[in-house]
């Protein structure tokens, strides 16, 4: 190969790396393992850090790679420790954290211009790919920002930044790739709107988008935990009118029937082809709109009690909603609820009844002894029951903790009698098998309850952290009657884990939490107008143009204009002219002086040069003479002897001429 | 695979060749030369490519997992990158070259080449010059509009200043932006230098030079074409290899060297020129004066100064 490049300006070989670029890479790469960092173990991005740091120190010494062996070994390290984790080379989280790996491993060989222009790219590649965990606009945010280093990088490879080993190249660094990421910011956004999404995904994507823990099927004592202290948000709800009040903001999810010993799951009933009783509606309906996240499940979410199913869905017998299709990304639906009603209170379907009796044999036998002697005391009477329990709750030394201790077999018992400690979960499953045990048919109902009323923007936030399980009971007459007995509990333990529980009024929020539920609104218009911009809504971007469906095609034709007109745009921008001339500063200062002395009458005559000027102003001035001779000869040589004068000279000339104040001679 | 090699070497250097030839800037034309956007080429470099291959892999990562945050993300990084063609194409778009002027340089050494141009103003720290295959950075900061360069040399006389190409790849590396710039203008390129004979000695007549038994014998050296044959040390030479000359000491300082064309015969045209222009150089060099007597009995000097100097290698140049 000729030497037909000398790139890279001052150090060194022409190819090999210099120290700016080398830190900046270094930086680069951090960037991306903290981008990354959340959802690897601590301990494995600890150790990429520290050979980062390792690197950068040995390269400060000595430039030289880090020797073959150690990094043969590091890659076979890396993937090895990733299956000792994940069990599995594949899948989203344990590639990540494999190529976080391989950036390192590039960084420990790159000496040259080409290996640092190749780790550059790889590390914009990995930083996109952190964006598939998360697509919050506060991440997003962040991730856009971390491109910063990596187009400072790219820049100092090139030749043109102030040498040496100070801050000095810094700051023109990073200036250029700030500038052009602003200024082509508007492109950037023409072309994220234009580009024809697809329709299907070319291969398996389904069910990747974020990686969250919702609701599941299931409710054992302790399952909600990691749902109560998860403050990622769950759906937003905007009301036509005023929001239900709070005690009535129950949003149901999914209905329990069966009990096992340990866990409530839906079982049979919830899933029969029932119709579901009618519900009487007392009072008027509240119609809302729903945005529901997604959670990769089906159930859909809805204010106590839906009267009716939207689109694409079905309403089950025990009046929940259930969606045609797993929620793989964020739904909008419209409902119609009745907060004041009356649930099957003419008859219960017998087999619906015994389902609702149904209690595991041989399990928790304090718990059914108690709940016959309620019986034997009460009669026929089911309201001095619930009473009893809820009582119970309330003056039983029960507790509320979310660090509630583990349960032994009879979870019910134990918890009951001996631990009386524990959260939603634990009072719902309790009470509901005592009711059962006293003969009350009860299910357990699950879903948010609370949320965030954002007054600003008028809609209600709900947290996952609002989760909620409560009872409901058949009363003759009456029908299902939801009882929250959790809300009996009086003593409360606030938890330290920074997450809140819905159901005990948010009596354990952060202090930032207000601040981040009324920020909340931008991460709804984010998630509507970005994260939530897909095919559909593309398709009717031209509605305005009258063109109903806008084609993949169509795009693609106004994605290319777009393409041509920001070229154009930009080549006319970047072939303006600078503005200002090149002032020639030398004049201005002559004039300035001339001013000056012409205000105490030496006026510079139309003929007169500036030698004789300066002689005559000599003469007029003794006081004053030994700066203006100085200044004479400054100019007389800056103007006239030097073709290129230094411009630390025409500095000093200038700060001679702005200090230089004619003393007058009182004549 | 050589074979491979060299025959992609030869595409590549075919299409060195024809692109000039079918860009602008190829003819000769008078100084001042701004170049404008007619003349400005640009072209994406191999880590461009890279890029473009990279951009593709996460402009389809991001469609196929309906991500719109990362899409945004390879919109944005997209865009930039793209963007900076127009800061690589800025670097070399108004670039006004003033004038030119050489130093003097000798045949074979690279000869430095002096550019002005207009301060507009504009940095263009990445700007590089080439006047051969090798490409040699001109850095111009805002204020600064001198850079110099050096050419290739290949023949005394009269040279046309080869074409320059200005090229950039600033500010990401991603894209390469060139022009040329044939300039209407000749440097003089002084005679190659040979070192190797002896400067005859200082008598005014050769005749008397030669029986100069008189000077004091200095010792031997090596055997040069074109030493006069009767200084040769036959003696000694058949103790050796090969033959040895006798060096006698330098005259006396004062008395000016005569460096006669006729001293040199038996030697070709070329080198009987070097051999004279090495000798006006070491006496220039040593501070002697000198007369020159060229080929057809112009005689320069006697003289010892910079302009005498000039004066004959400007003559031992342009000697046809």
């Amino acid at each position: 190969m000729k030497a037909s490049r000398i790139p890279a300006g001052t150090h060194g070989t022409p190819s090999e790396l210099a120290p700016l670029p080398f830190t900046l890479l270094c930086i680069t790469t951090l960037c991306v393992l903290a981008a990354h960092a959340p959802h690897m173990p601590v301990w494995y991005t600890a150790i990429l850090a520290a050979i980062i740091a390792a690197r950068w120190l040995q390269r400060r010494r000595q430039r030289g790679r880090i020797s073959a062996w150690l990094r043969v070994a590091l890659l076979v390290a890396v993937p090895a420790a990733v299956i000792a984790v994940y069990g599995t080379p594949f899948g989203r989280e344990p590639g990540a954290a494999i190529v976080c790996g391989l950036l390192v491993v590039k960084l420990l060989e790159s000496e040259r211009v080409r290996d640092a222009r190749m780790a550059i790219g790889f590390a914009c590649f990995i930083l996109m790919s952190a964006l598939l965990f998360d697509q919050g606009l506060a991440f997003t945010i962040i991730v856009g920002l971390m491109l910063l280093p990596a187009l400072a990088t790219l820049r100092a490879l090139e030749p043109g930044l102030p040498g040496g080993s100070g801050w000095s190249g810094w700051l023109p660094a990073f200036r250029t790739g700030t500038v052009l990421l602003g200024v082509s910011l508007p492109a950037a956004l023409l072309g994220f709107v234009l580009i024809p999404r697809l329709a299907t995904p070319l291969w398996g994507a389904q069910g990747n988008g974020e990686a969250r823990t919702g609701m599941t099927e299931r409710m054992a004592p302790g399952d909600m935990h990691s749902l109560l202290t998860d403050n990622a948000v769950a759906m937003r709800i905007g009301f036509d009118g005023a929001p239900p009040p709070e005690s009535l903001r129950y949003f149901r999810g999914m209905v329990l029937w069966s009990f096992d010993g340990r866990a409530w799951v839906p079982g049979d009933a919830a899933r029969r082809p029932w119709p579901p009783a009618p519900v009487g509606v007392r009072g008027p309906l509240t119609h809302y709109n729903v945005t529901l996240l997604p959670s990769h499940q089906h159930w859909m979410f809805a204010l106590d009690v839906p009267v009716d199913a939207p689109e694409d869905a079905l309403m089950g017998p025990d009046h929940t909603l259930w969606s045609n299709k797993p929620i793989d990304q964020a739904i909008h639906y419209r409902v119609a609820s009745a907060v004041d009603y009356r649930l099957a209170s003419e008859r219960l379907d017998p087999r619906l009844r015994a389902t609702a009796l149904e209690l595991p044999d041989g399990f928790d036998p304090g718990a059914r002894a108690l709940a016959e002697r309620w019986r034997s005391e009460a009669g026929a009477n089911d309201d001095a029951i619930i009473r009893d329990a809820l009582a119970l709750f309330h003056d039983g030394g029960f507790v509320y903790d979310l660090d509630a201790p583990p349960l032994d077999r009879n979870s019910i018992d134990d918890f009951l009698f001996n631990t009386k400690t524990g959260f939603c979960e634990h009072y719902a499953s309790a009470f509901t098998f005592l009711m059962r045990a006293a003969g009350i048919p009860a299910r357990v109902v699950v879903g948010y309850q609370g949320g965030y009323w954002n007054a600003f923007a008028h809609y209600l936030l709900i947290r996952q952290s609002d989760a909620h399980a409560w009872s409901e009971v058949w009363l003759a007459g009456r029908g299902w009657v939801r009882v929250d007995p959790t809300a009996a509990v009086s003593r409360v333990v606030l938890a330290d884990t920074g997450g809140a529980a819905g159901d005990v009024g948010g009596g354990n929020r952060s202090w930032w939490m207000p601040w981040q539920n009324r920020l909340d609104v931008i991460n709804l218009w984010w998630g509507q107008t970005v994260v939530g911009f897909d095919a559909l809504d593309q398709g009717h971007l031209f509605r305005p143009f009258g063109i109903e469906h806008a084609t993949a095609q169509m795009l693609g034709i106004a994605l290319a204009i777009a393409v041509f007109l920001a070229l154009g745009f930009g080549a006319l921008l970047a072939s303006l002219r600078p503005r200002h001339k090149p002032r020639d500063a030398l004049a201005a200062a002559q004039l300035r002086l001339q001013r000056r002395l012409a205000r105490i009458g030496i006026v510079r005559g139309t003929g007169e040069g500036p030698r004789d000027f300066y002689h005559r102003c000599i003469l007029s001035l003794p006081a004053s003479a030994q700066p203006l001779r100085a200044l004479a000869t400054d100019y007389l040589e800056l103007r006239y002897a030097l073709a290129e004068p230094p411009p630390e000279r025409i500095r000093a000339f200038l700060r001679a001429i702005r200090n230089f104040h004619p003393r007058r001679v009182v004549k | 695979m050589d074979a491979a090699i060299r025959e992609r070497d030869s595409l590549a250097a075919r299409i060195r060749r024809w692109l000039p030839a079918l860009a602008r800037g190829r003819r000769p034309e008078a100084l001042p030369v701004t170049l404008d956007r007619n003349r400005v080429y640009i072209v994406p470099t191999r880590a461009g490519l890279g890029f473009a291959v990279l951009l593709a892999t996460m402009l389809i990562g991001a469609l196929n997992y309906q991500n719109n945050a990362a899409l945004l993300l390879t919109c944005m990084l997209g865009a930039a990158l793209a963007s900076s063609m127009l800061l690589t194409w800025r670097e070399l778009h108004d670039l006004t070259l003033r004038s030119l002027h050489a130093d003097h340089g000798f045949c074979d050494a690279r000869l430095p080449i002096h550019m002005a141009f207009a301060d507009d103003g504009r940095a263009r720290p990445g700007l590089h010059v080439a006047l051969d295959d090798i490409e040699q950075p001109c850095p111009l900061r805002a204020g600064v509009s001198r850079a110099t360069a050096t050419a290739p040399t290949d023949a005394r006389g009269w040279m046309p200043i080869p074409r320059l190409r200005f090229s950039s790849t600033l500010p990401f590396g991603l894209f390469r932006a060139w022009s040329w710039i044939t300039p209407d203008q000749y440097v003089l390129v002084y005679p190659r230098i040979l070192r190797d004979g002896r400067p005859p000695s200082h008598h005014d007549d050769p005749r008397e030079r030669t029986t100069a038994g008189g000077d004091e014998f200095a010792g031997l050296r090596e055997y040069h074409v074109g030493d006069p044959i009767r200084h040769v040390a036959w003696k000694a030479s058949a103790r050796h290899d090969h033959l040895l000359v006798r060096e006698f000491d330098r005259a006396a300082p004062g008395q000016p060297l005569r460096f006669d064309w006729r001293d040199l015969s038996g030697l070709d045209r070329e080198t009987r020129i070097s051999r004279l222009a090495g000798w006006v150089c070491d006496a220039y060099t040593a501070a002697r004066p000198w007369t020159l007597v060229l080929e057809d009995r112009r005689t320069l000097g006697p003289g010892s100064d910079a302009a005498h100097y000039h004066l004959c290698l400007t003559a031992l140049a342009e000697l046809p």
